[in-house]
């Protein structure tokens, strides 16, 4: 039959291990779990961001956070082989239905929107619901007069809902125009890694873009962009650091900093 | 007659030959063979509506990718009176993968966008064989605005495999780029048609396509990735491209029932290539149709109309 594949893909290596003892990704130092939680998944020693689920973004930032819009979950309108299991196998993994959680937070005294991606859900790939979770929760915030913010990490667009997740980025860019309408701050953050679909529509149009360090953060993958230009990618290539020296990002905050940065910046628009 | 044709193609164009050689021996007065290429001219109608009344997915991808099939310089040049092609982002370059211009169309002020592919070599070299830069994005954004600015009706016409995906692409922004002009397309004051003519790929073909009314030729198609890109990355192997373009559901009328376009524009039998006057003129109708229906439409609800219709767009399961 179709689609059979020649040999079976090699598992990915967990991000977090489990576990007492973890090895940077980046540097290999051996760090303690119970400090490498305390320093938000940063290795003290090169500063390297582990990617972290939804829920840390969520308990990091936020002093208070009630869900909203979970009652969606994805269907497989293409019939798409293997769809269904590939959720079923993401939903045992995570907790989640979906590659997005968002609710109304308490952040310092502000009350805002806060929508999570969550990249250990299909690589925080975009299709219909977190097209549409992200569309009410720009919708949700025009309504309540509070600002957004959506925490971004995806690979791109949901290849096995074809075309409608290619139209999520539609709904949500077509959406923001009435947030910025109705001048309702949107912050926009991006984690490693966010690519593709979601980084050519809502993740690139917040009213402030922040980048926390050493993401990938860019349009095609690299491996595309190297079979295409058949050259070596400069160093940094599509890393934070070297989006904002290209003048795309507004600023790189440490995950460390990022509640006390986006409490300044809420504390900027309301006065 | 085109001489580049493909392999499912490869019967009629025989049998086509085999027409022509016949009428030139009729012509020449050799042989009286008027049953026989009546004959023929029948069987060859019965053929072409066999082969294009099944055509598979990936077949239809062909089509669209037909080295022959017009490209937006021969609309332009079918379609409009004149044209004044408006170059450059005002920034960087002027990228050659999108044209912009104003045109005529039977009298009517049009703003035009497209991708170009190119036809010759050294054409399709200059033009980045369609696939835009960001510049590209930022001069059809320049262009839509000026539209806006003076009430005129923008038509865009698709046709790109994607947007450019190389490092200067990403140092100036490709992502952003496409952003932009997808929120700002969604609420500019004027009616926006939109038309996939041949290939529509991914984000590159939506940076220039959100408008009011979204239509699609007969063998174009749009999809969120290419064939050739899912296979491979899902199951690591381009050649399997004709099973993802089954699976992606990326054809004419695949797309009106996913409620992604609105139309779907005919073409002339055996496709756009074979007929490209016949083409130009189906699109030029619809065109002014469109032109005419949404001008009737005041504007503040066009760009209510054309957000809610993207709003509405996606397949999503509510539990109660
Ligand atoms: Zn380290």
């Amino acid at each position: 039959m179709f689609f059979r594949r020649k040999k079976p893909k090699l598992e990915a290596k967990k991000e977090i291990p489990d576990g007492l003892w973890i090895k940077c990704n980046s540097c290999g130092e051996i760090l303690y779990r119970k400090e490498l939680a305390k320093k938000l998944w940063i290795c003290e020693k090169c500063g390297y961001h582990f990617k972290i689920d939804s829920r840390r973004y969520v308990s990091i930032l936020t002093d208070e956070f009630n869900e909203l819009f979970s009652e969606f979950s994805p269907v497989n309108s293409l019939g798409f082989r293997d769809y269904e299991e590939k959720l079923e196998k993401d939903y045992k993994k995570t907790g989640l239905k979906d590659a997005i959680i968002c609710g109304e937070a308490e952040i310092g005294n502000h009350n805002v929107v806060l929508s999570c991606m969550d990249f250990f859900f299909r690589g925080g790939s975009m299709g219909s619901v977190v097209g549409e979770k992200v569309k009410l929760s720009i919708l949700h915030a025009m309504n309540r007069k509070i600002p957004l913010i959506v925490v971004c990490a995806s690979g791109g667009a949901r290849m096995q809902e074809g075309i409608l997740s290619l139209m999520q980025m539609a709904k949500t860019s077509a959406t923001l125009n009435l947030l910025a309408d109705a001048r309702i701050p949107y912050i926009s953050i991006l984690t490693n890694p966010t690519t593709a679909g979601v980084m050519a529509s809502y993740a690139s149009l917040g009213d402030i873009v922040i980048a926390e360090p050493g993401a990938l953060i860019g349009f095609a993958g690299p491996r595309v962009i190297r079979d295409t230009v058949r050259e070596e990618l400069p160093p940094g290539f599509q890393t934070s650091e070297f989006l904002l020296e290209h003048g795309m990002l507004d600023a790189v905050v440490p995950r460390d900093r990022l509640k006390e940065t986006l409490i300044g910046i809420l504390d900027f628009f309301k006065s | 007659m085109n001489r580049t044709f493909l392999e499912f193609e490869k019967p009629i164009v025989e049998l086509e030959r085999k027409i022509d050689d016949l009428k030139l021996l009729q012509q020449e007065g050799i042989a009286d063979l008027g049953d026989e290429i009546a004959g023929l001219e029948k069987k060859l109608k019965k053929l072409q509506d066999d082969i294009y009344g099944s055509l598979t997915r990936w077949q239809r991808v062909q089509l669209a990718r037909h080295p022959a099939r017009p490209y937006f310089l021969d609309y332009v040049r079918y379609i409009t009176e004149n044209f004044l092609e408006i170059h450059g982002d005002g920034c960087f370059r002027d990228d050659p993968a999108i044209i912009c211009g104003l045109a005529r169309i039977k009298g009517k002020s049009v703003v035009l966008i497209g991708q170009e592919k190119g036809r010759t070599t050294k054409e399709k070299i200059k033009r980045n064989f369609g696939m835009a830069h960001p510049e590209g994005y930022r001069k059809a954004l320049k262009v839509a605005r000026l539209a806006a600015r003076f009430g005129k009706p923008l038509v865009c016409l698709v046709d790109t495999t994607g947007a450019y995906p190389g490092i200067g692409a990403e140092e100036r922004g490709q992502a952003q780029a496409i952003a932009v002009n997808i929120k700002e397309f969604a609420h500019l004051p004027t009616p926006i048609i939109v038309v996939i003519t041949g290939e529509g790929g991914s984000g590159g073909a939506l940076g220039i396509g959100v408008g009011d009314v979204i239509a699609i030729m007969q063998y174009a198609y749009y999809s969120v990735i290419s064939p050739e890109g899912c296979a491979s990355i899902l199951w690591r192997d381009a050649s399997k491209a004709p099973e993802a373009a089954e699976a992606l559901k990326v054809t004419a009328q695949d797309l009106i029932e996913l409620g992604v376009v609105d139309k779907v524009i005919p073409e002339p039998s055996g496709g756009a290539h074979r007929n490209p006057n016949e083409a130009a003129s189906i699109l030029r109708d619809f065109i002014l149709g469109e032109i005419d229906r949404l001008s009737g439409i005041p504007v503040e609800e066009l760009v209510k109309k054309r957000i809610e219709k993207f709003q509405g767009m996606g397949v999503v399961k509510r539990d109660i």
